[in-house]
């Protein structure tokens, strides 16, 4: 193999691994939100999760000296969010797209705060499984050094799939998500299934904020989140309100994050402020070319209808 | 809230507490200079009051955090008042906090520590404040162009950055290096150029590979940078970036080496930290109160290196050669005496051209380091975005 | 009812200052003091209102960005986009006209920074009306994008040499800054925020595009049948909101930078999605929510300095100001509802 041929190879390792380690706490808080929206409801604060996630969930392993209860915590302050957002959510004249820049900036602003003396202190990890131990080849083996939270994340989008599609909870959330009315009809308290579908896609994103600060990169700082959660809702729109297309989404744009810096490390160095904004314009893109000037298929009815 | 202006205007009688005072100077090094001159400020009702802007969190292991550092370590004075505001953006609201200082808690002396604070902010605010002195972190000043009670100090951060790459060249065993910088402008590349220069004066083989992430704070792209590099085959990383934790973290996991940059990272990488660029800025910023209490003129433009005190290297990390460090200690002792030059020719850039001729030499501080736009030999990468 | 208008925010920012104050007591500090300090770094002295109305300038004009395509009922996030490419497009137009004289170069400016951050705005409309893409995450994509333009801009082809660590184009000149209000510190941006909310509040208040406008977005389809326009009207509508933004883009570089350089990029888009909401999508509103949350801005740096609080307290104080907002709006619409359901 020549040496330009092996520099392109580990562009796609770095590319491979990229998608799975930026991509991750795209997955979670897409999860989350698809979640979400299929009961009817935007959450647009999954960003103030995603960091308070981050901020509590290294406290608390600091603190216990654990990484896993650090997620559990996190998730639990994505629980509470997401309730507030359910419970303004459902009160008359709210709209939810406010709630969810008002808890945005809420989320981030206790999470600056209270994380202050976090900055410094130094949390245990979250493990990682050494998948690429089988190659000789050290970038390989970086790559495939995968942390449980992402084959959580990879089981929970074909569960979550055939939750939608096969449980009746699933269709209950669907229903609720099409239509108020209908789900009334069949009995259904349409605030109670939205509140259970809102928590639960906090918890979601609070977890991908832990994968944040106890896996990649590690750490609590102000500047952990450049908006992993804000992205994470275009996603599911992207990924049209599928479980299996916000796993694919989530690795696009994980390993489009990925590919400024490695083209870089290879002697690319044009134009890397382009590369960055790659995600952005990809996103733009495909959403672009994947709307049209009917309701898109898999969107929840409610949402469609306003 | 007292009217410390008002104080200021007080003479500086000696009193009781000055032996005190001597005392704490002392403790930081510096005895000598405020020996016998009598610094008879220590009245508490005439405290220096120094107000201090970061762009950053003051505790961000990195540029800010080495400027809060400084102010702590003058804070404990107890004849200066300290005050200080973290997350300062480079608009009109720094402009509003230098002016909020001066008129709500009576700022003598105000110190906006990021480069982006001088033109138009300072320059703009300065003149309407005859009486308070604004000394900038940058080196900017230029006595034909700037009003008199403006100043700037600068450490040469690129001395202490020259004895990293010594001690990476003598380390590196694949010849790799890697260097994750912001953007590139003259400080950044004057740095690389001397990390690369110093490993290359170890092994001439080496290069250094850059990654400019296109900001100053991104940790998940300095990661992703670090994990790039590595993944090409370098075995010591090194950054300019706000804060280096996560480039010394990530190099530590992956169980490579890494220099440091602005504070002092040895605790993060206890395996594989070799050394690292510290500015000391306490030391500046108790001169200036010094000079400021004996209301001794006030020097516009203070830069330094080694010599002045201003930069200091890490402690070497374990796997440090002794090698490796007597190397470094020697040029950090040339540096010491002021006859190390880095800027030597003949000097190639990394597309060929020769930049300075068989020769021709630049010291420190020479201007025209000071507007680099260029990468030396060894340096993979551009100066282009 | 009637005083609903003013009760709400009212009693949202009463309780929000309670809940705060129990925040900072939690957090060690002296509520009373904290208090004190917030009315003296924002309100207590003309030297203090004249900073909280300078912060107030941008925010007004960039919560026109939302709030006008609020009344369509679409949801535009993307001020911070239409701030930066507003500002890069007035430096850019600043830097060809900067051998004419100061009026000619401050037109050509502001109608570039308007023109440049309508068009984005308008962009996200006219998408969301004829290819139906989600106009709050496609704003929000845009802001991403238009600051990496300006990135690559101001880092490379547009860079003044000149300006050695802090990469930006070259300066409009001097003579062409935007100057100060009279004798104040307070920068003409001020009065473009109030003039263009005045203006806009005229438009919807006494024209037939408002009434077009506010019938677009109470029912789209009476809207279509009776004929209107409506591509056109959203297009419009967006164009407008995103001027606006653009020019408290124009004014950043006229007024306090001379050029175009990242520091464009200050949040001012993202808090003015707060005021915004906060003042109910009213032009007139924004006014008094600006200042308000100027002020905050203003004496966050004071919260610091007395008390040693970290730089985010202005952050969770603007957060429950907001939460409280929507929550007592929805608390007085219950009552309205109730008193409704029996009458």
């Amino acid at each position: 193999m020549s040496g330009e041929e092996s520099q392109w190879l580990t562009v796609l390792i770095a590319v491979l691994g990229g998608a799975i380690r930026v991509g991750t706490p795209f997955l979670f808080v897409s999860l989350g939100e698809c979640l979400t929206e299929k009961s009817g409801r935007i959450n647009l604060g999954l960003e103030g999760n995603l960091i308070m996630g981050a901020m509590a969930g290294y406290g608390v392993a600091w603190i216990t000296g654990s990484a896993w209860l650090g997620v559990l915590a996190a998730g639990a302050t994505g629980v509470v969010l997401g309730f507030v957002h359910a419970l303004l959510c459902q009160q008359p004249r709210v709209n939810d797209i406010a709630v969810g820049i008002a808890l945005m900036i809420l989320g981030t602003g206790l999470a600056f705060f209270i994380g202050k003396p976090l900055i410094q202190p130094t949390a245990p990890h979250l493990p990682a499984l050494h998948l690429g131990a089988w190659s000789d080849n050290p970038a390989l083996r970086a790559a495939l050094e995968i942390n449980a939270l992402f084959i959580v994340g990879v089981l929970l989008a074909p569960a979550m799939a055939w939750f939608f599609k096969s449980s009746r909870w699933g269709l209950a959330i669907r229903t609720v998500g099409e239509s108020d009315d209908a789900a009334r009809a069949m009995g259904l308290n349409v605030n109670g299934v939205r509140m259970l579908a809102t928590m639960a896609g906090g918890f979601l994103a609070g977890v991908g904020g832990a994968f944040l600060s106890l896996y990649y990169p590690g750490g609590w700082s102000e500047g952990l989140s450049s908006g992993q959660g804000l992205m994470a809702v275009a996603l599911v729109i992207f990924a049209r309100w599928d479980p299996m297309r916000c796993l694919y989404a989530s690795l696009l744009f994980g390993g489009a994050g990925a590919l400024g810096p490695s083209l870089q490390a290879v002697g690319v160095t044009s134009g890397y402020y382009l590369f960055n904004a790659a995600p952005y314009v990809l996103t733009l893109i495909l959403m672009i070319a994947a709307s049209s000037t009917k309701v898109r298929s898999g969107m929840p009815g409610s949402l469609a209808a306003r | 809230m007292k009217n410390t202006k008002l104080d200021m205007q007080q003479d500086y009688a000696i009193d009781q507490s000055r032996r005190g005072t001597l005392k704490g100077l002392a403790g930081l090094g510096l005895g000598a200079l405020a020996g016998g001159l009598g610094i008879g400020n220590a009245v508490a009702a005439s405290k220096v009051t120094m107000g201090f802007l970061y762009v950053g969190p003051r505790d961000d292991y990195g540029y800010n955090q080495a400027h809060f550092e400084g102010k702590s370590a003058i804070a404990k004075q107890s004849w200066i008042k300290a005050v200080d505001q973290e997350n300062v953006p480079e608009t009109i609201a720094v402009q509003k906090a230098m002016e909020s200082m001066i008129n709500l808690d009576g700022a003598q002396v105000i110190f906006p520590t990021s480069f982006g604070y001088f033109d138009p902010h300072i320059l703009k605010i300065a003149p309407k404040y005859p009486d308070v002195m604004f000394l900038h972190c940058g080196g900017l000043y230029d006595a034909n162009k700037h009003p008199k009670n403006v100043g700037s100090y600068f450490g040469y951060i690129d001395e202490a950055v020259y004895i990293s790459g010594i001690v990476a060249g003598h380390t590196s065993k694949t010849g790799k290096l890697g260097y994750i910088a912001a953007i590139p402008i003259p400080q950044v590349l004057r740095n690389i150029n001397n990390f690369t220069m110093a490993a290359r004066s170890v092994n001439p083989k080496i290069t250094v590979q850059v990654v400019f992430t296109g900001g100053w704070s991104n940790p998940v792209k300095e990661a992703e940078s670090a994990n790039s590099l590595i993944d090409q085959g370098v075995d010591v990383l090194t950054c300019h970036v706000d804060s280096p934790k996560v480039v010394v973290e990530t190099a530590e996991k992956r169980g490579v080496f890494s220099c440091g940059y602005h504070a002092d990272q040895s605790k993060l990488a206890p395996k594989g930290f070799l050394t690292g660029a510290e500015w000391n800025w306490s030391k500046i910023y108790l001169d200036y109160a010094t000079m400021i209490a004996k209301k001794q003129k006030i020097p516009n433009l203070i830069r330094g290196g080694f010599k002045e005190g201003l930069v200091k290297s890490s402690p070497y990390g374990k796997v440090v050669s002794a090698k490796a460090k007597a190397h470094a200690d020697k040029v950090r002792a040339q540096f010491m005496k002021g006859d190390f030059v880095v800027y030597q020719g003949p000097i190639k850039d990394n597309t060929g051209r020769e930049v300075i001729p068989k020769g021709k030499s630049y010291g420190q501080t020479d201007y025209w380091l000071e507007t680099m736009d260029w990468l030396v030999e060894g340096v993979v990468g551009k100066t282009k975005g | 009812m009637t005083f609903a208008p003013f009760l709400i925010p009212l009693t949202a920012l009463l309780l929000s200052l309670a809940l705060f104050g129990v925040f900072v007591s939690l957090a060690g500090a002296d509520a009373l003091a904290v208090y004190h300090s917030i009315y003296r770094g924002a309100f207590g002295t003309w030297f203090s209102w004249q900073n909280t109305l300078v912060s107030a300038a941008p925010l007004m004009l960039t919560a026109l960005c939302t709030a006008l395509p609020a009344r369509l009922g679409l949801i535009v996030i993307g001020g911070e986009g239409a701030v930066v490419l507003g500002g890069l497009a007035a430096a850019l137009t600043g830097l060809a006209l900067i051998d004419t004289n100061a009026w000619l170069a401050l037109s050509g400016m502001a109608l570039a920074a308007m023109l440049a951050g309508g068009l984005l705005i308008g962009l996200v409309g006219w998408l969301r009306h004829s290819r139906n893409v989600n106009e709050t995450i496609s704003s929000l994509l845009f802001n991403y994008i238009s600051i990496a333009i300006l990135s690559f801009l101001v880092i490379g082809l547009l860079r003044d040499p000149e300006t050695l660590n802090k990469p930006s184009t070259h300066h409009i000149g001097e003579s062409h800054m935007l100057g100060a209000l009279g004798e104040t510190s307070i920068h003409w941006g001020f009065a473009y925020g109030v003039i263009a909310c005045v203006i806009l509040w005229l438009l919807y208040k006494r024209t037939t595009f408002g009434f077009a406008v506010d019938m677009i977005g109470g029912n789209l389809r009476a809207a279509r049948l009776s004929g209107l326009p409506v591509g056109r009207n959203i297009f419009l509508v967006c164009l407008m909101g995103g001027a606006a933004a653009g020019l408290a883009g124009m004014v950043e570089v006229a007024a306090v930078h001379g050029r175009a350089n990242t520091s464009l990029n200050a949040g001012y888009g993202y808090e003015g999605i707060l005021i915004a909401f906060a003042a109910r999508h009213h032009p007139l509103a924004i006014i008094p929510m600006a200042i308000l949350f100027g002020g905050i801005r203003a004496a966050s740096g004071l919260m610091q300095r007395d008390h040693d609080l970290p730089d985010a307290t202005g952050l969770v104080l603007q957060g429950m100001i907001f939460i409280l907002l929507l929550a007592s709006e929805a608390v007085f619409a219950r009552l309205a509802l109730n008193k409704g359901s029996k009458a």
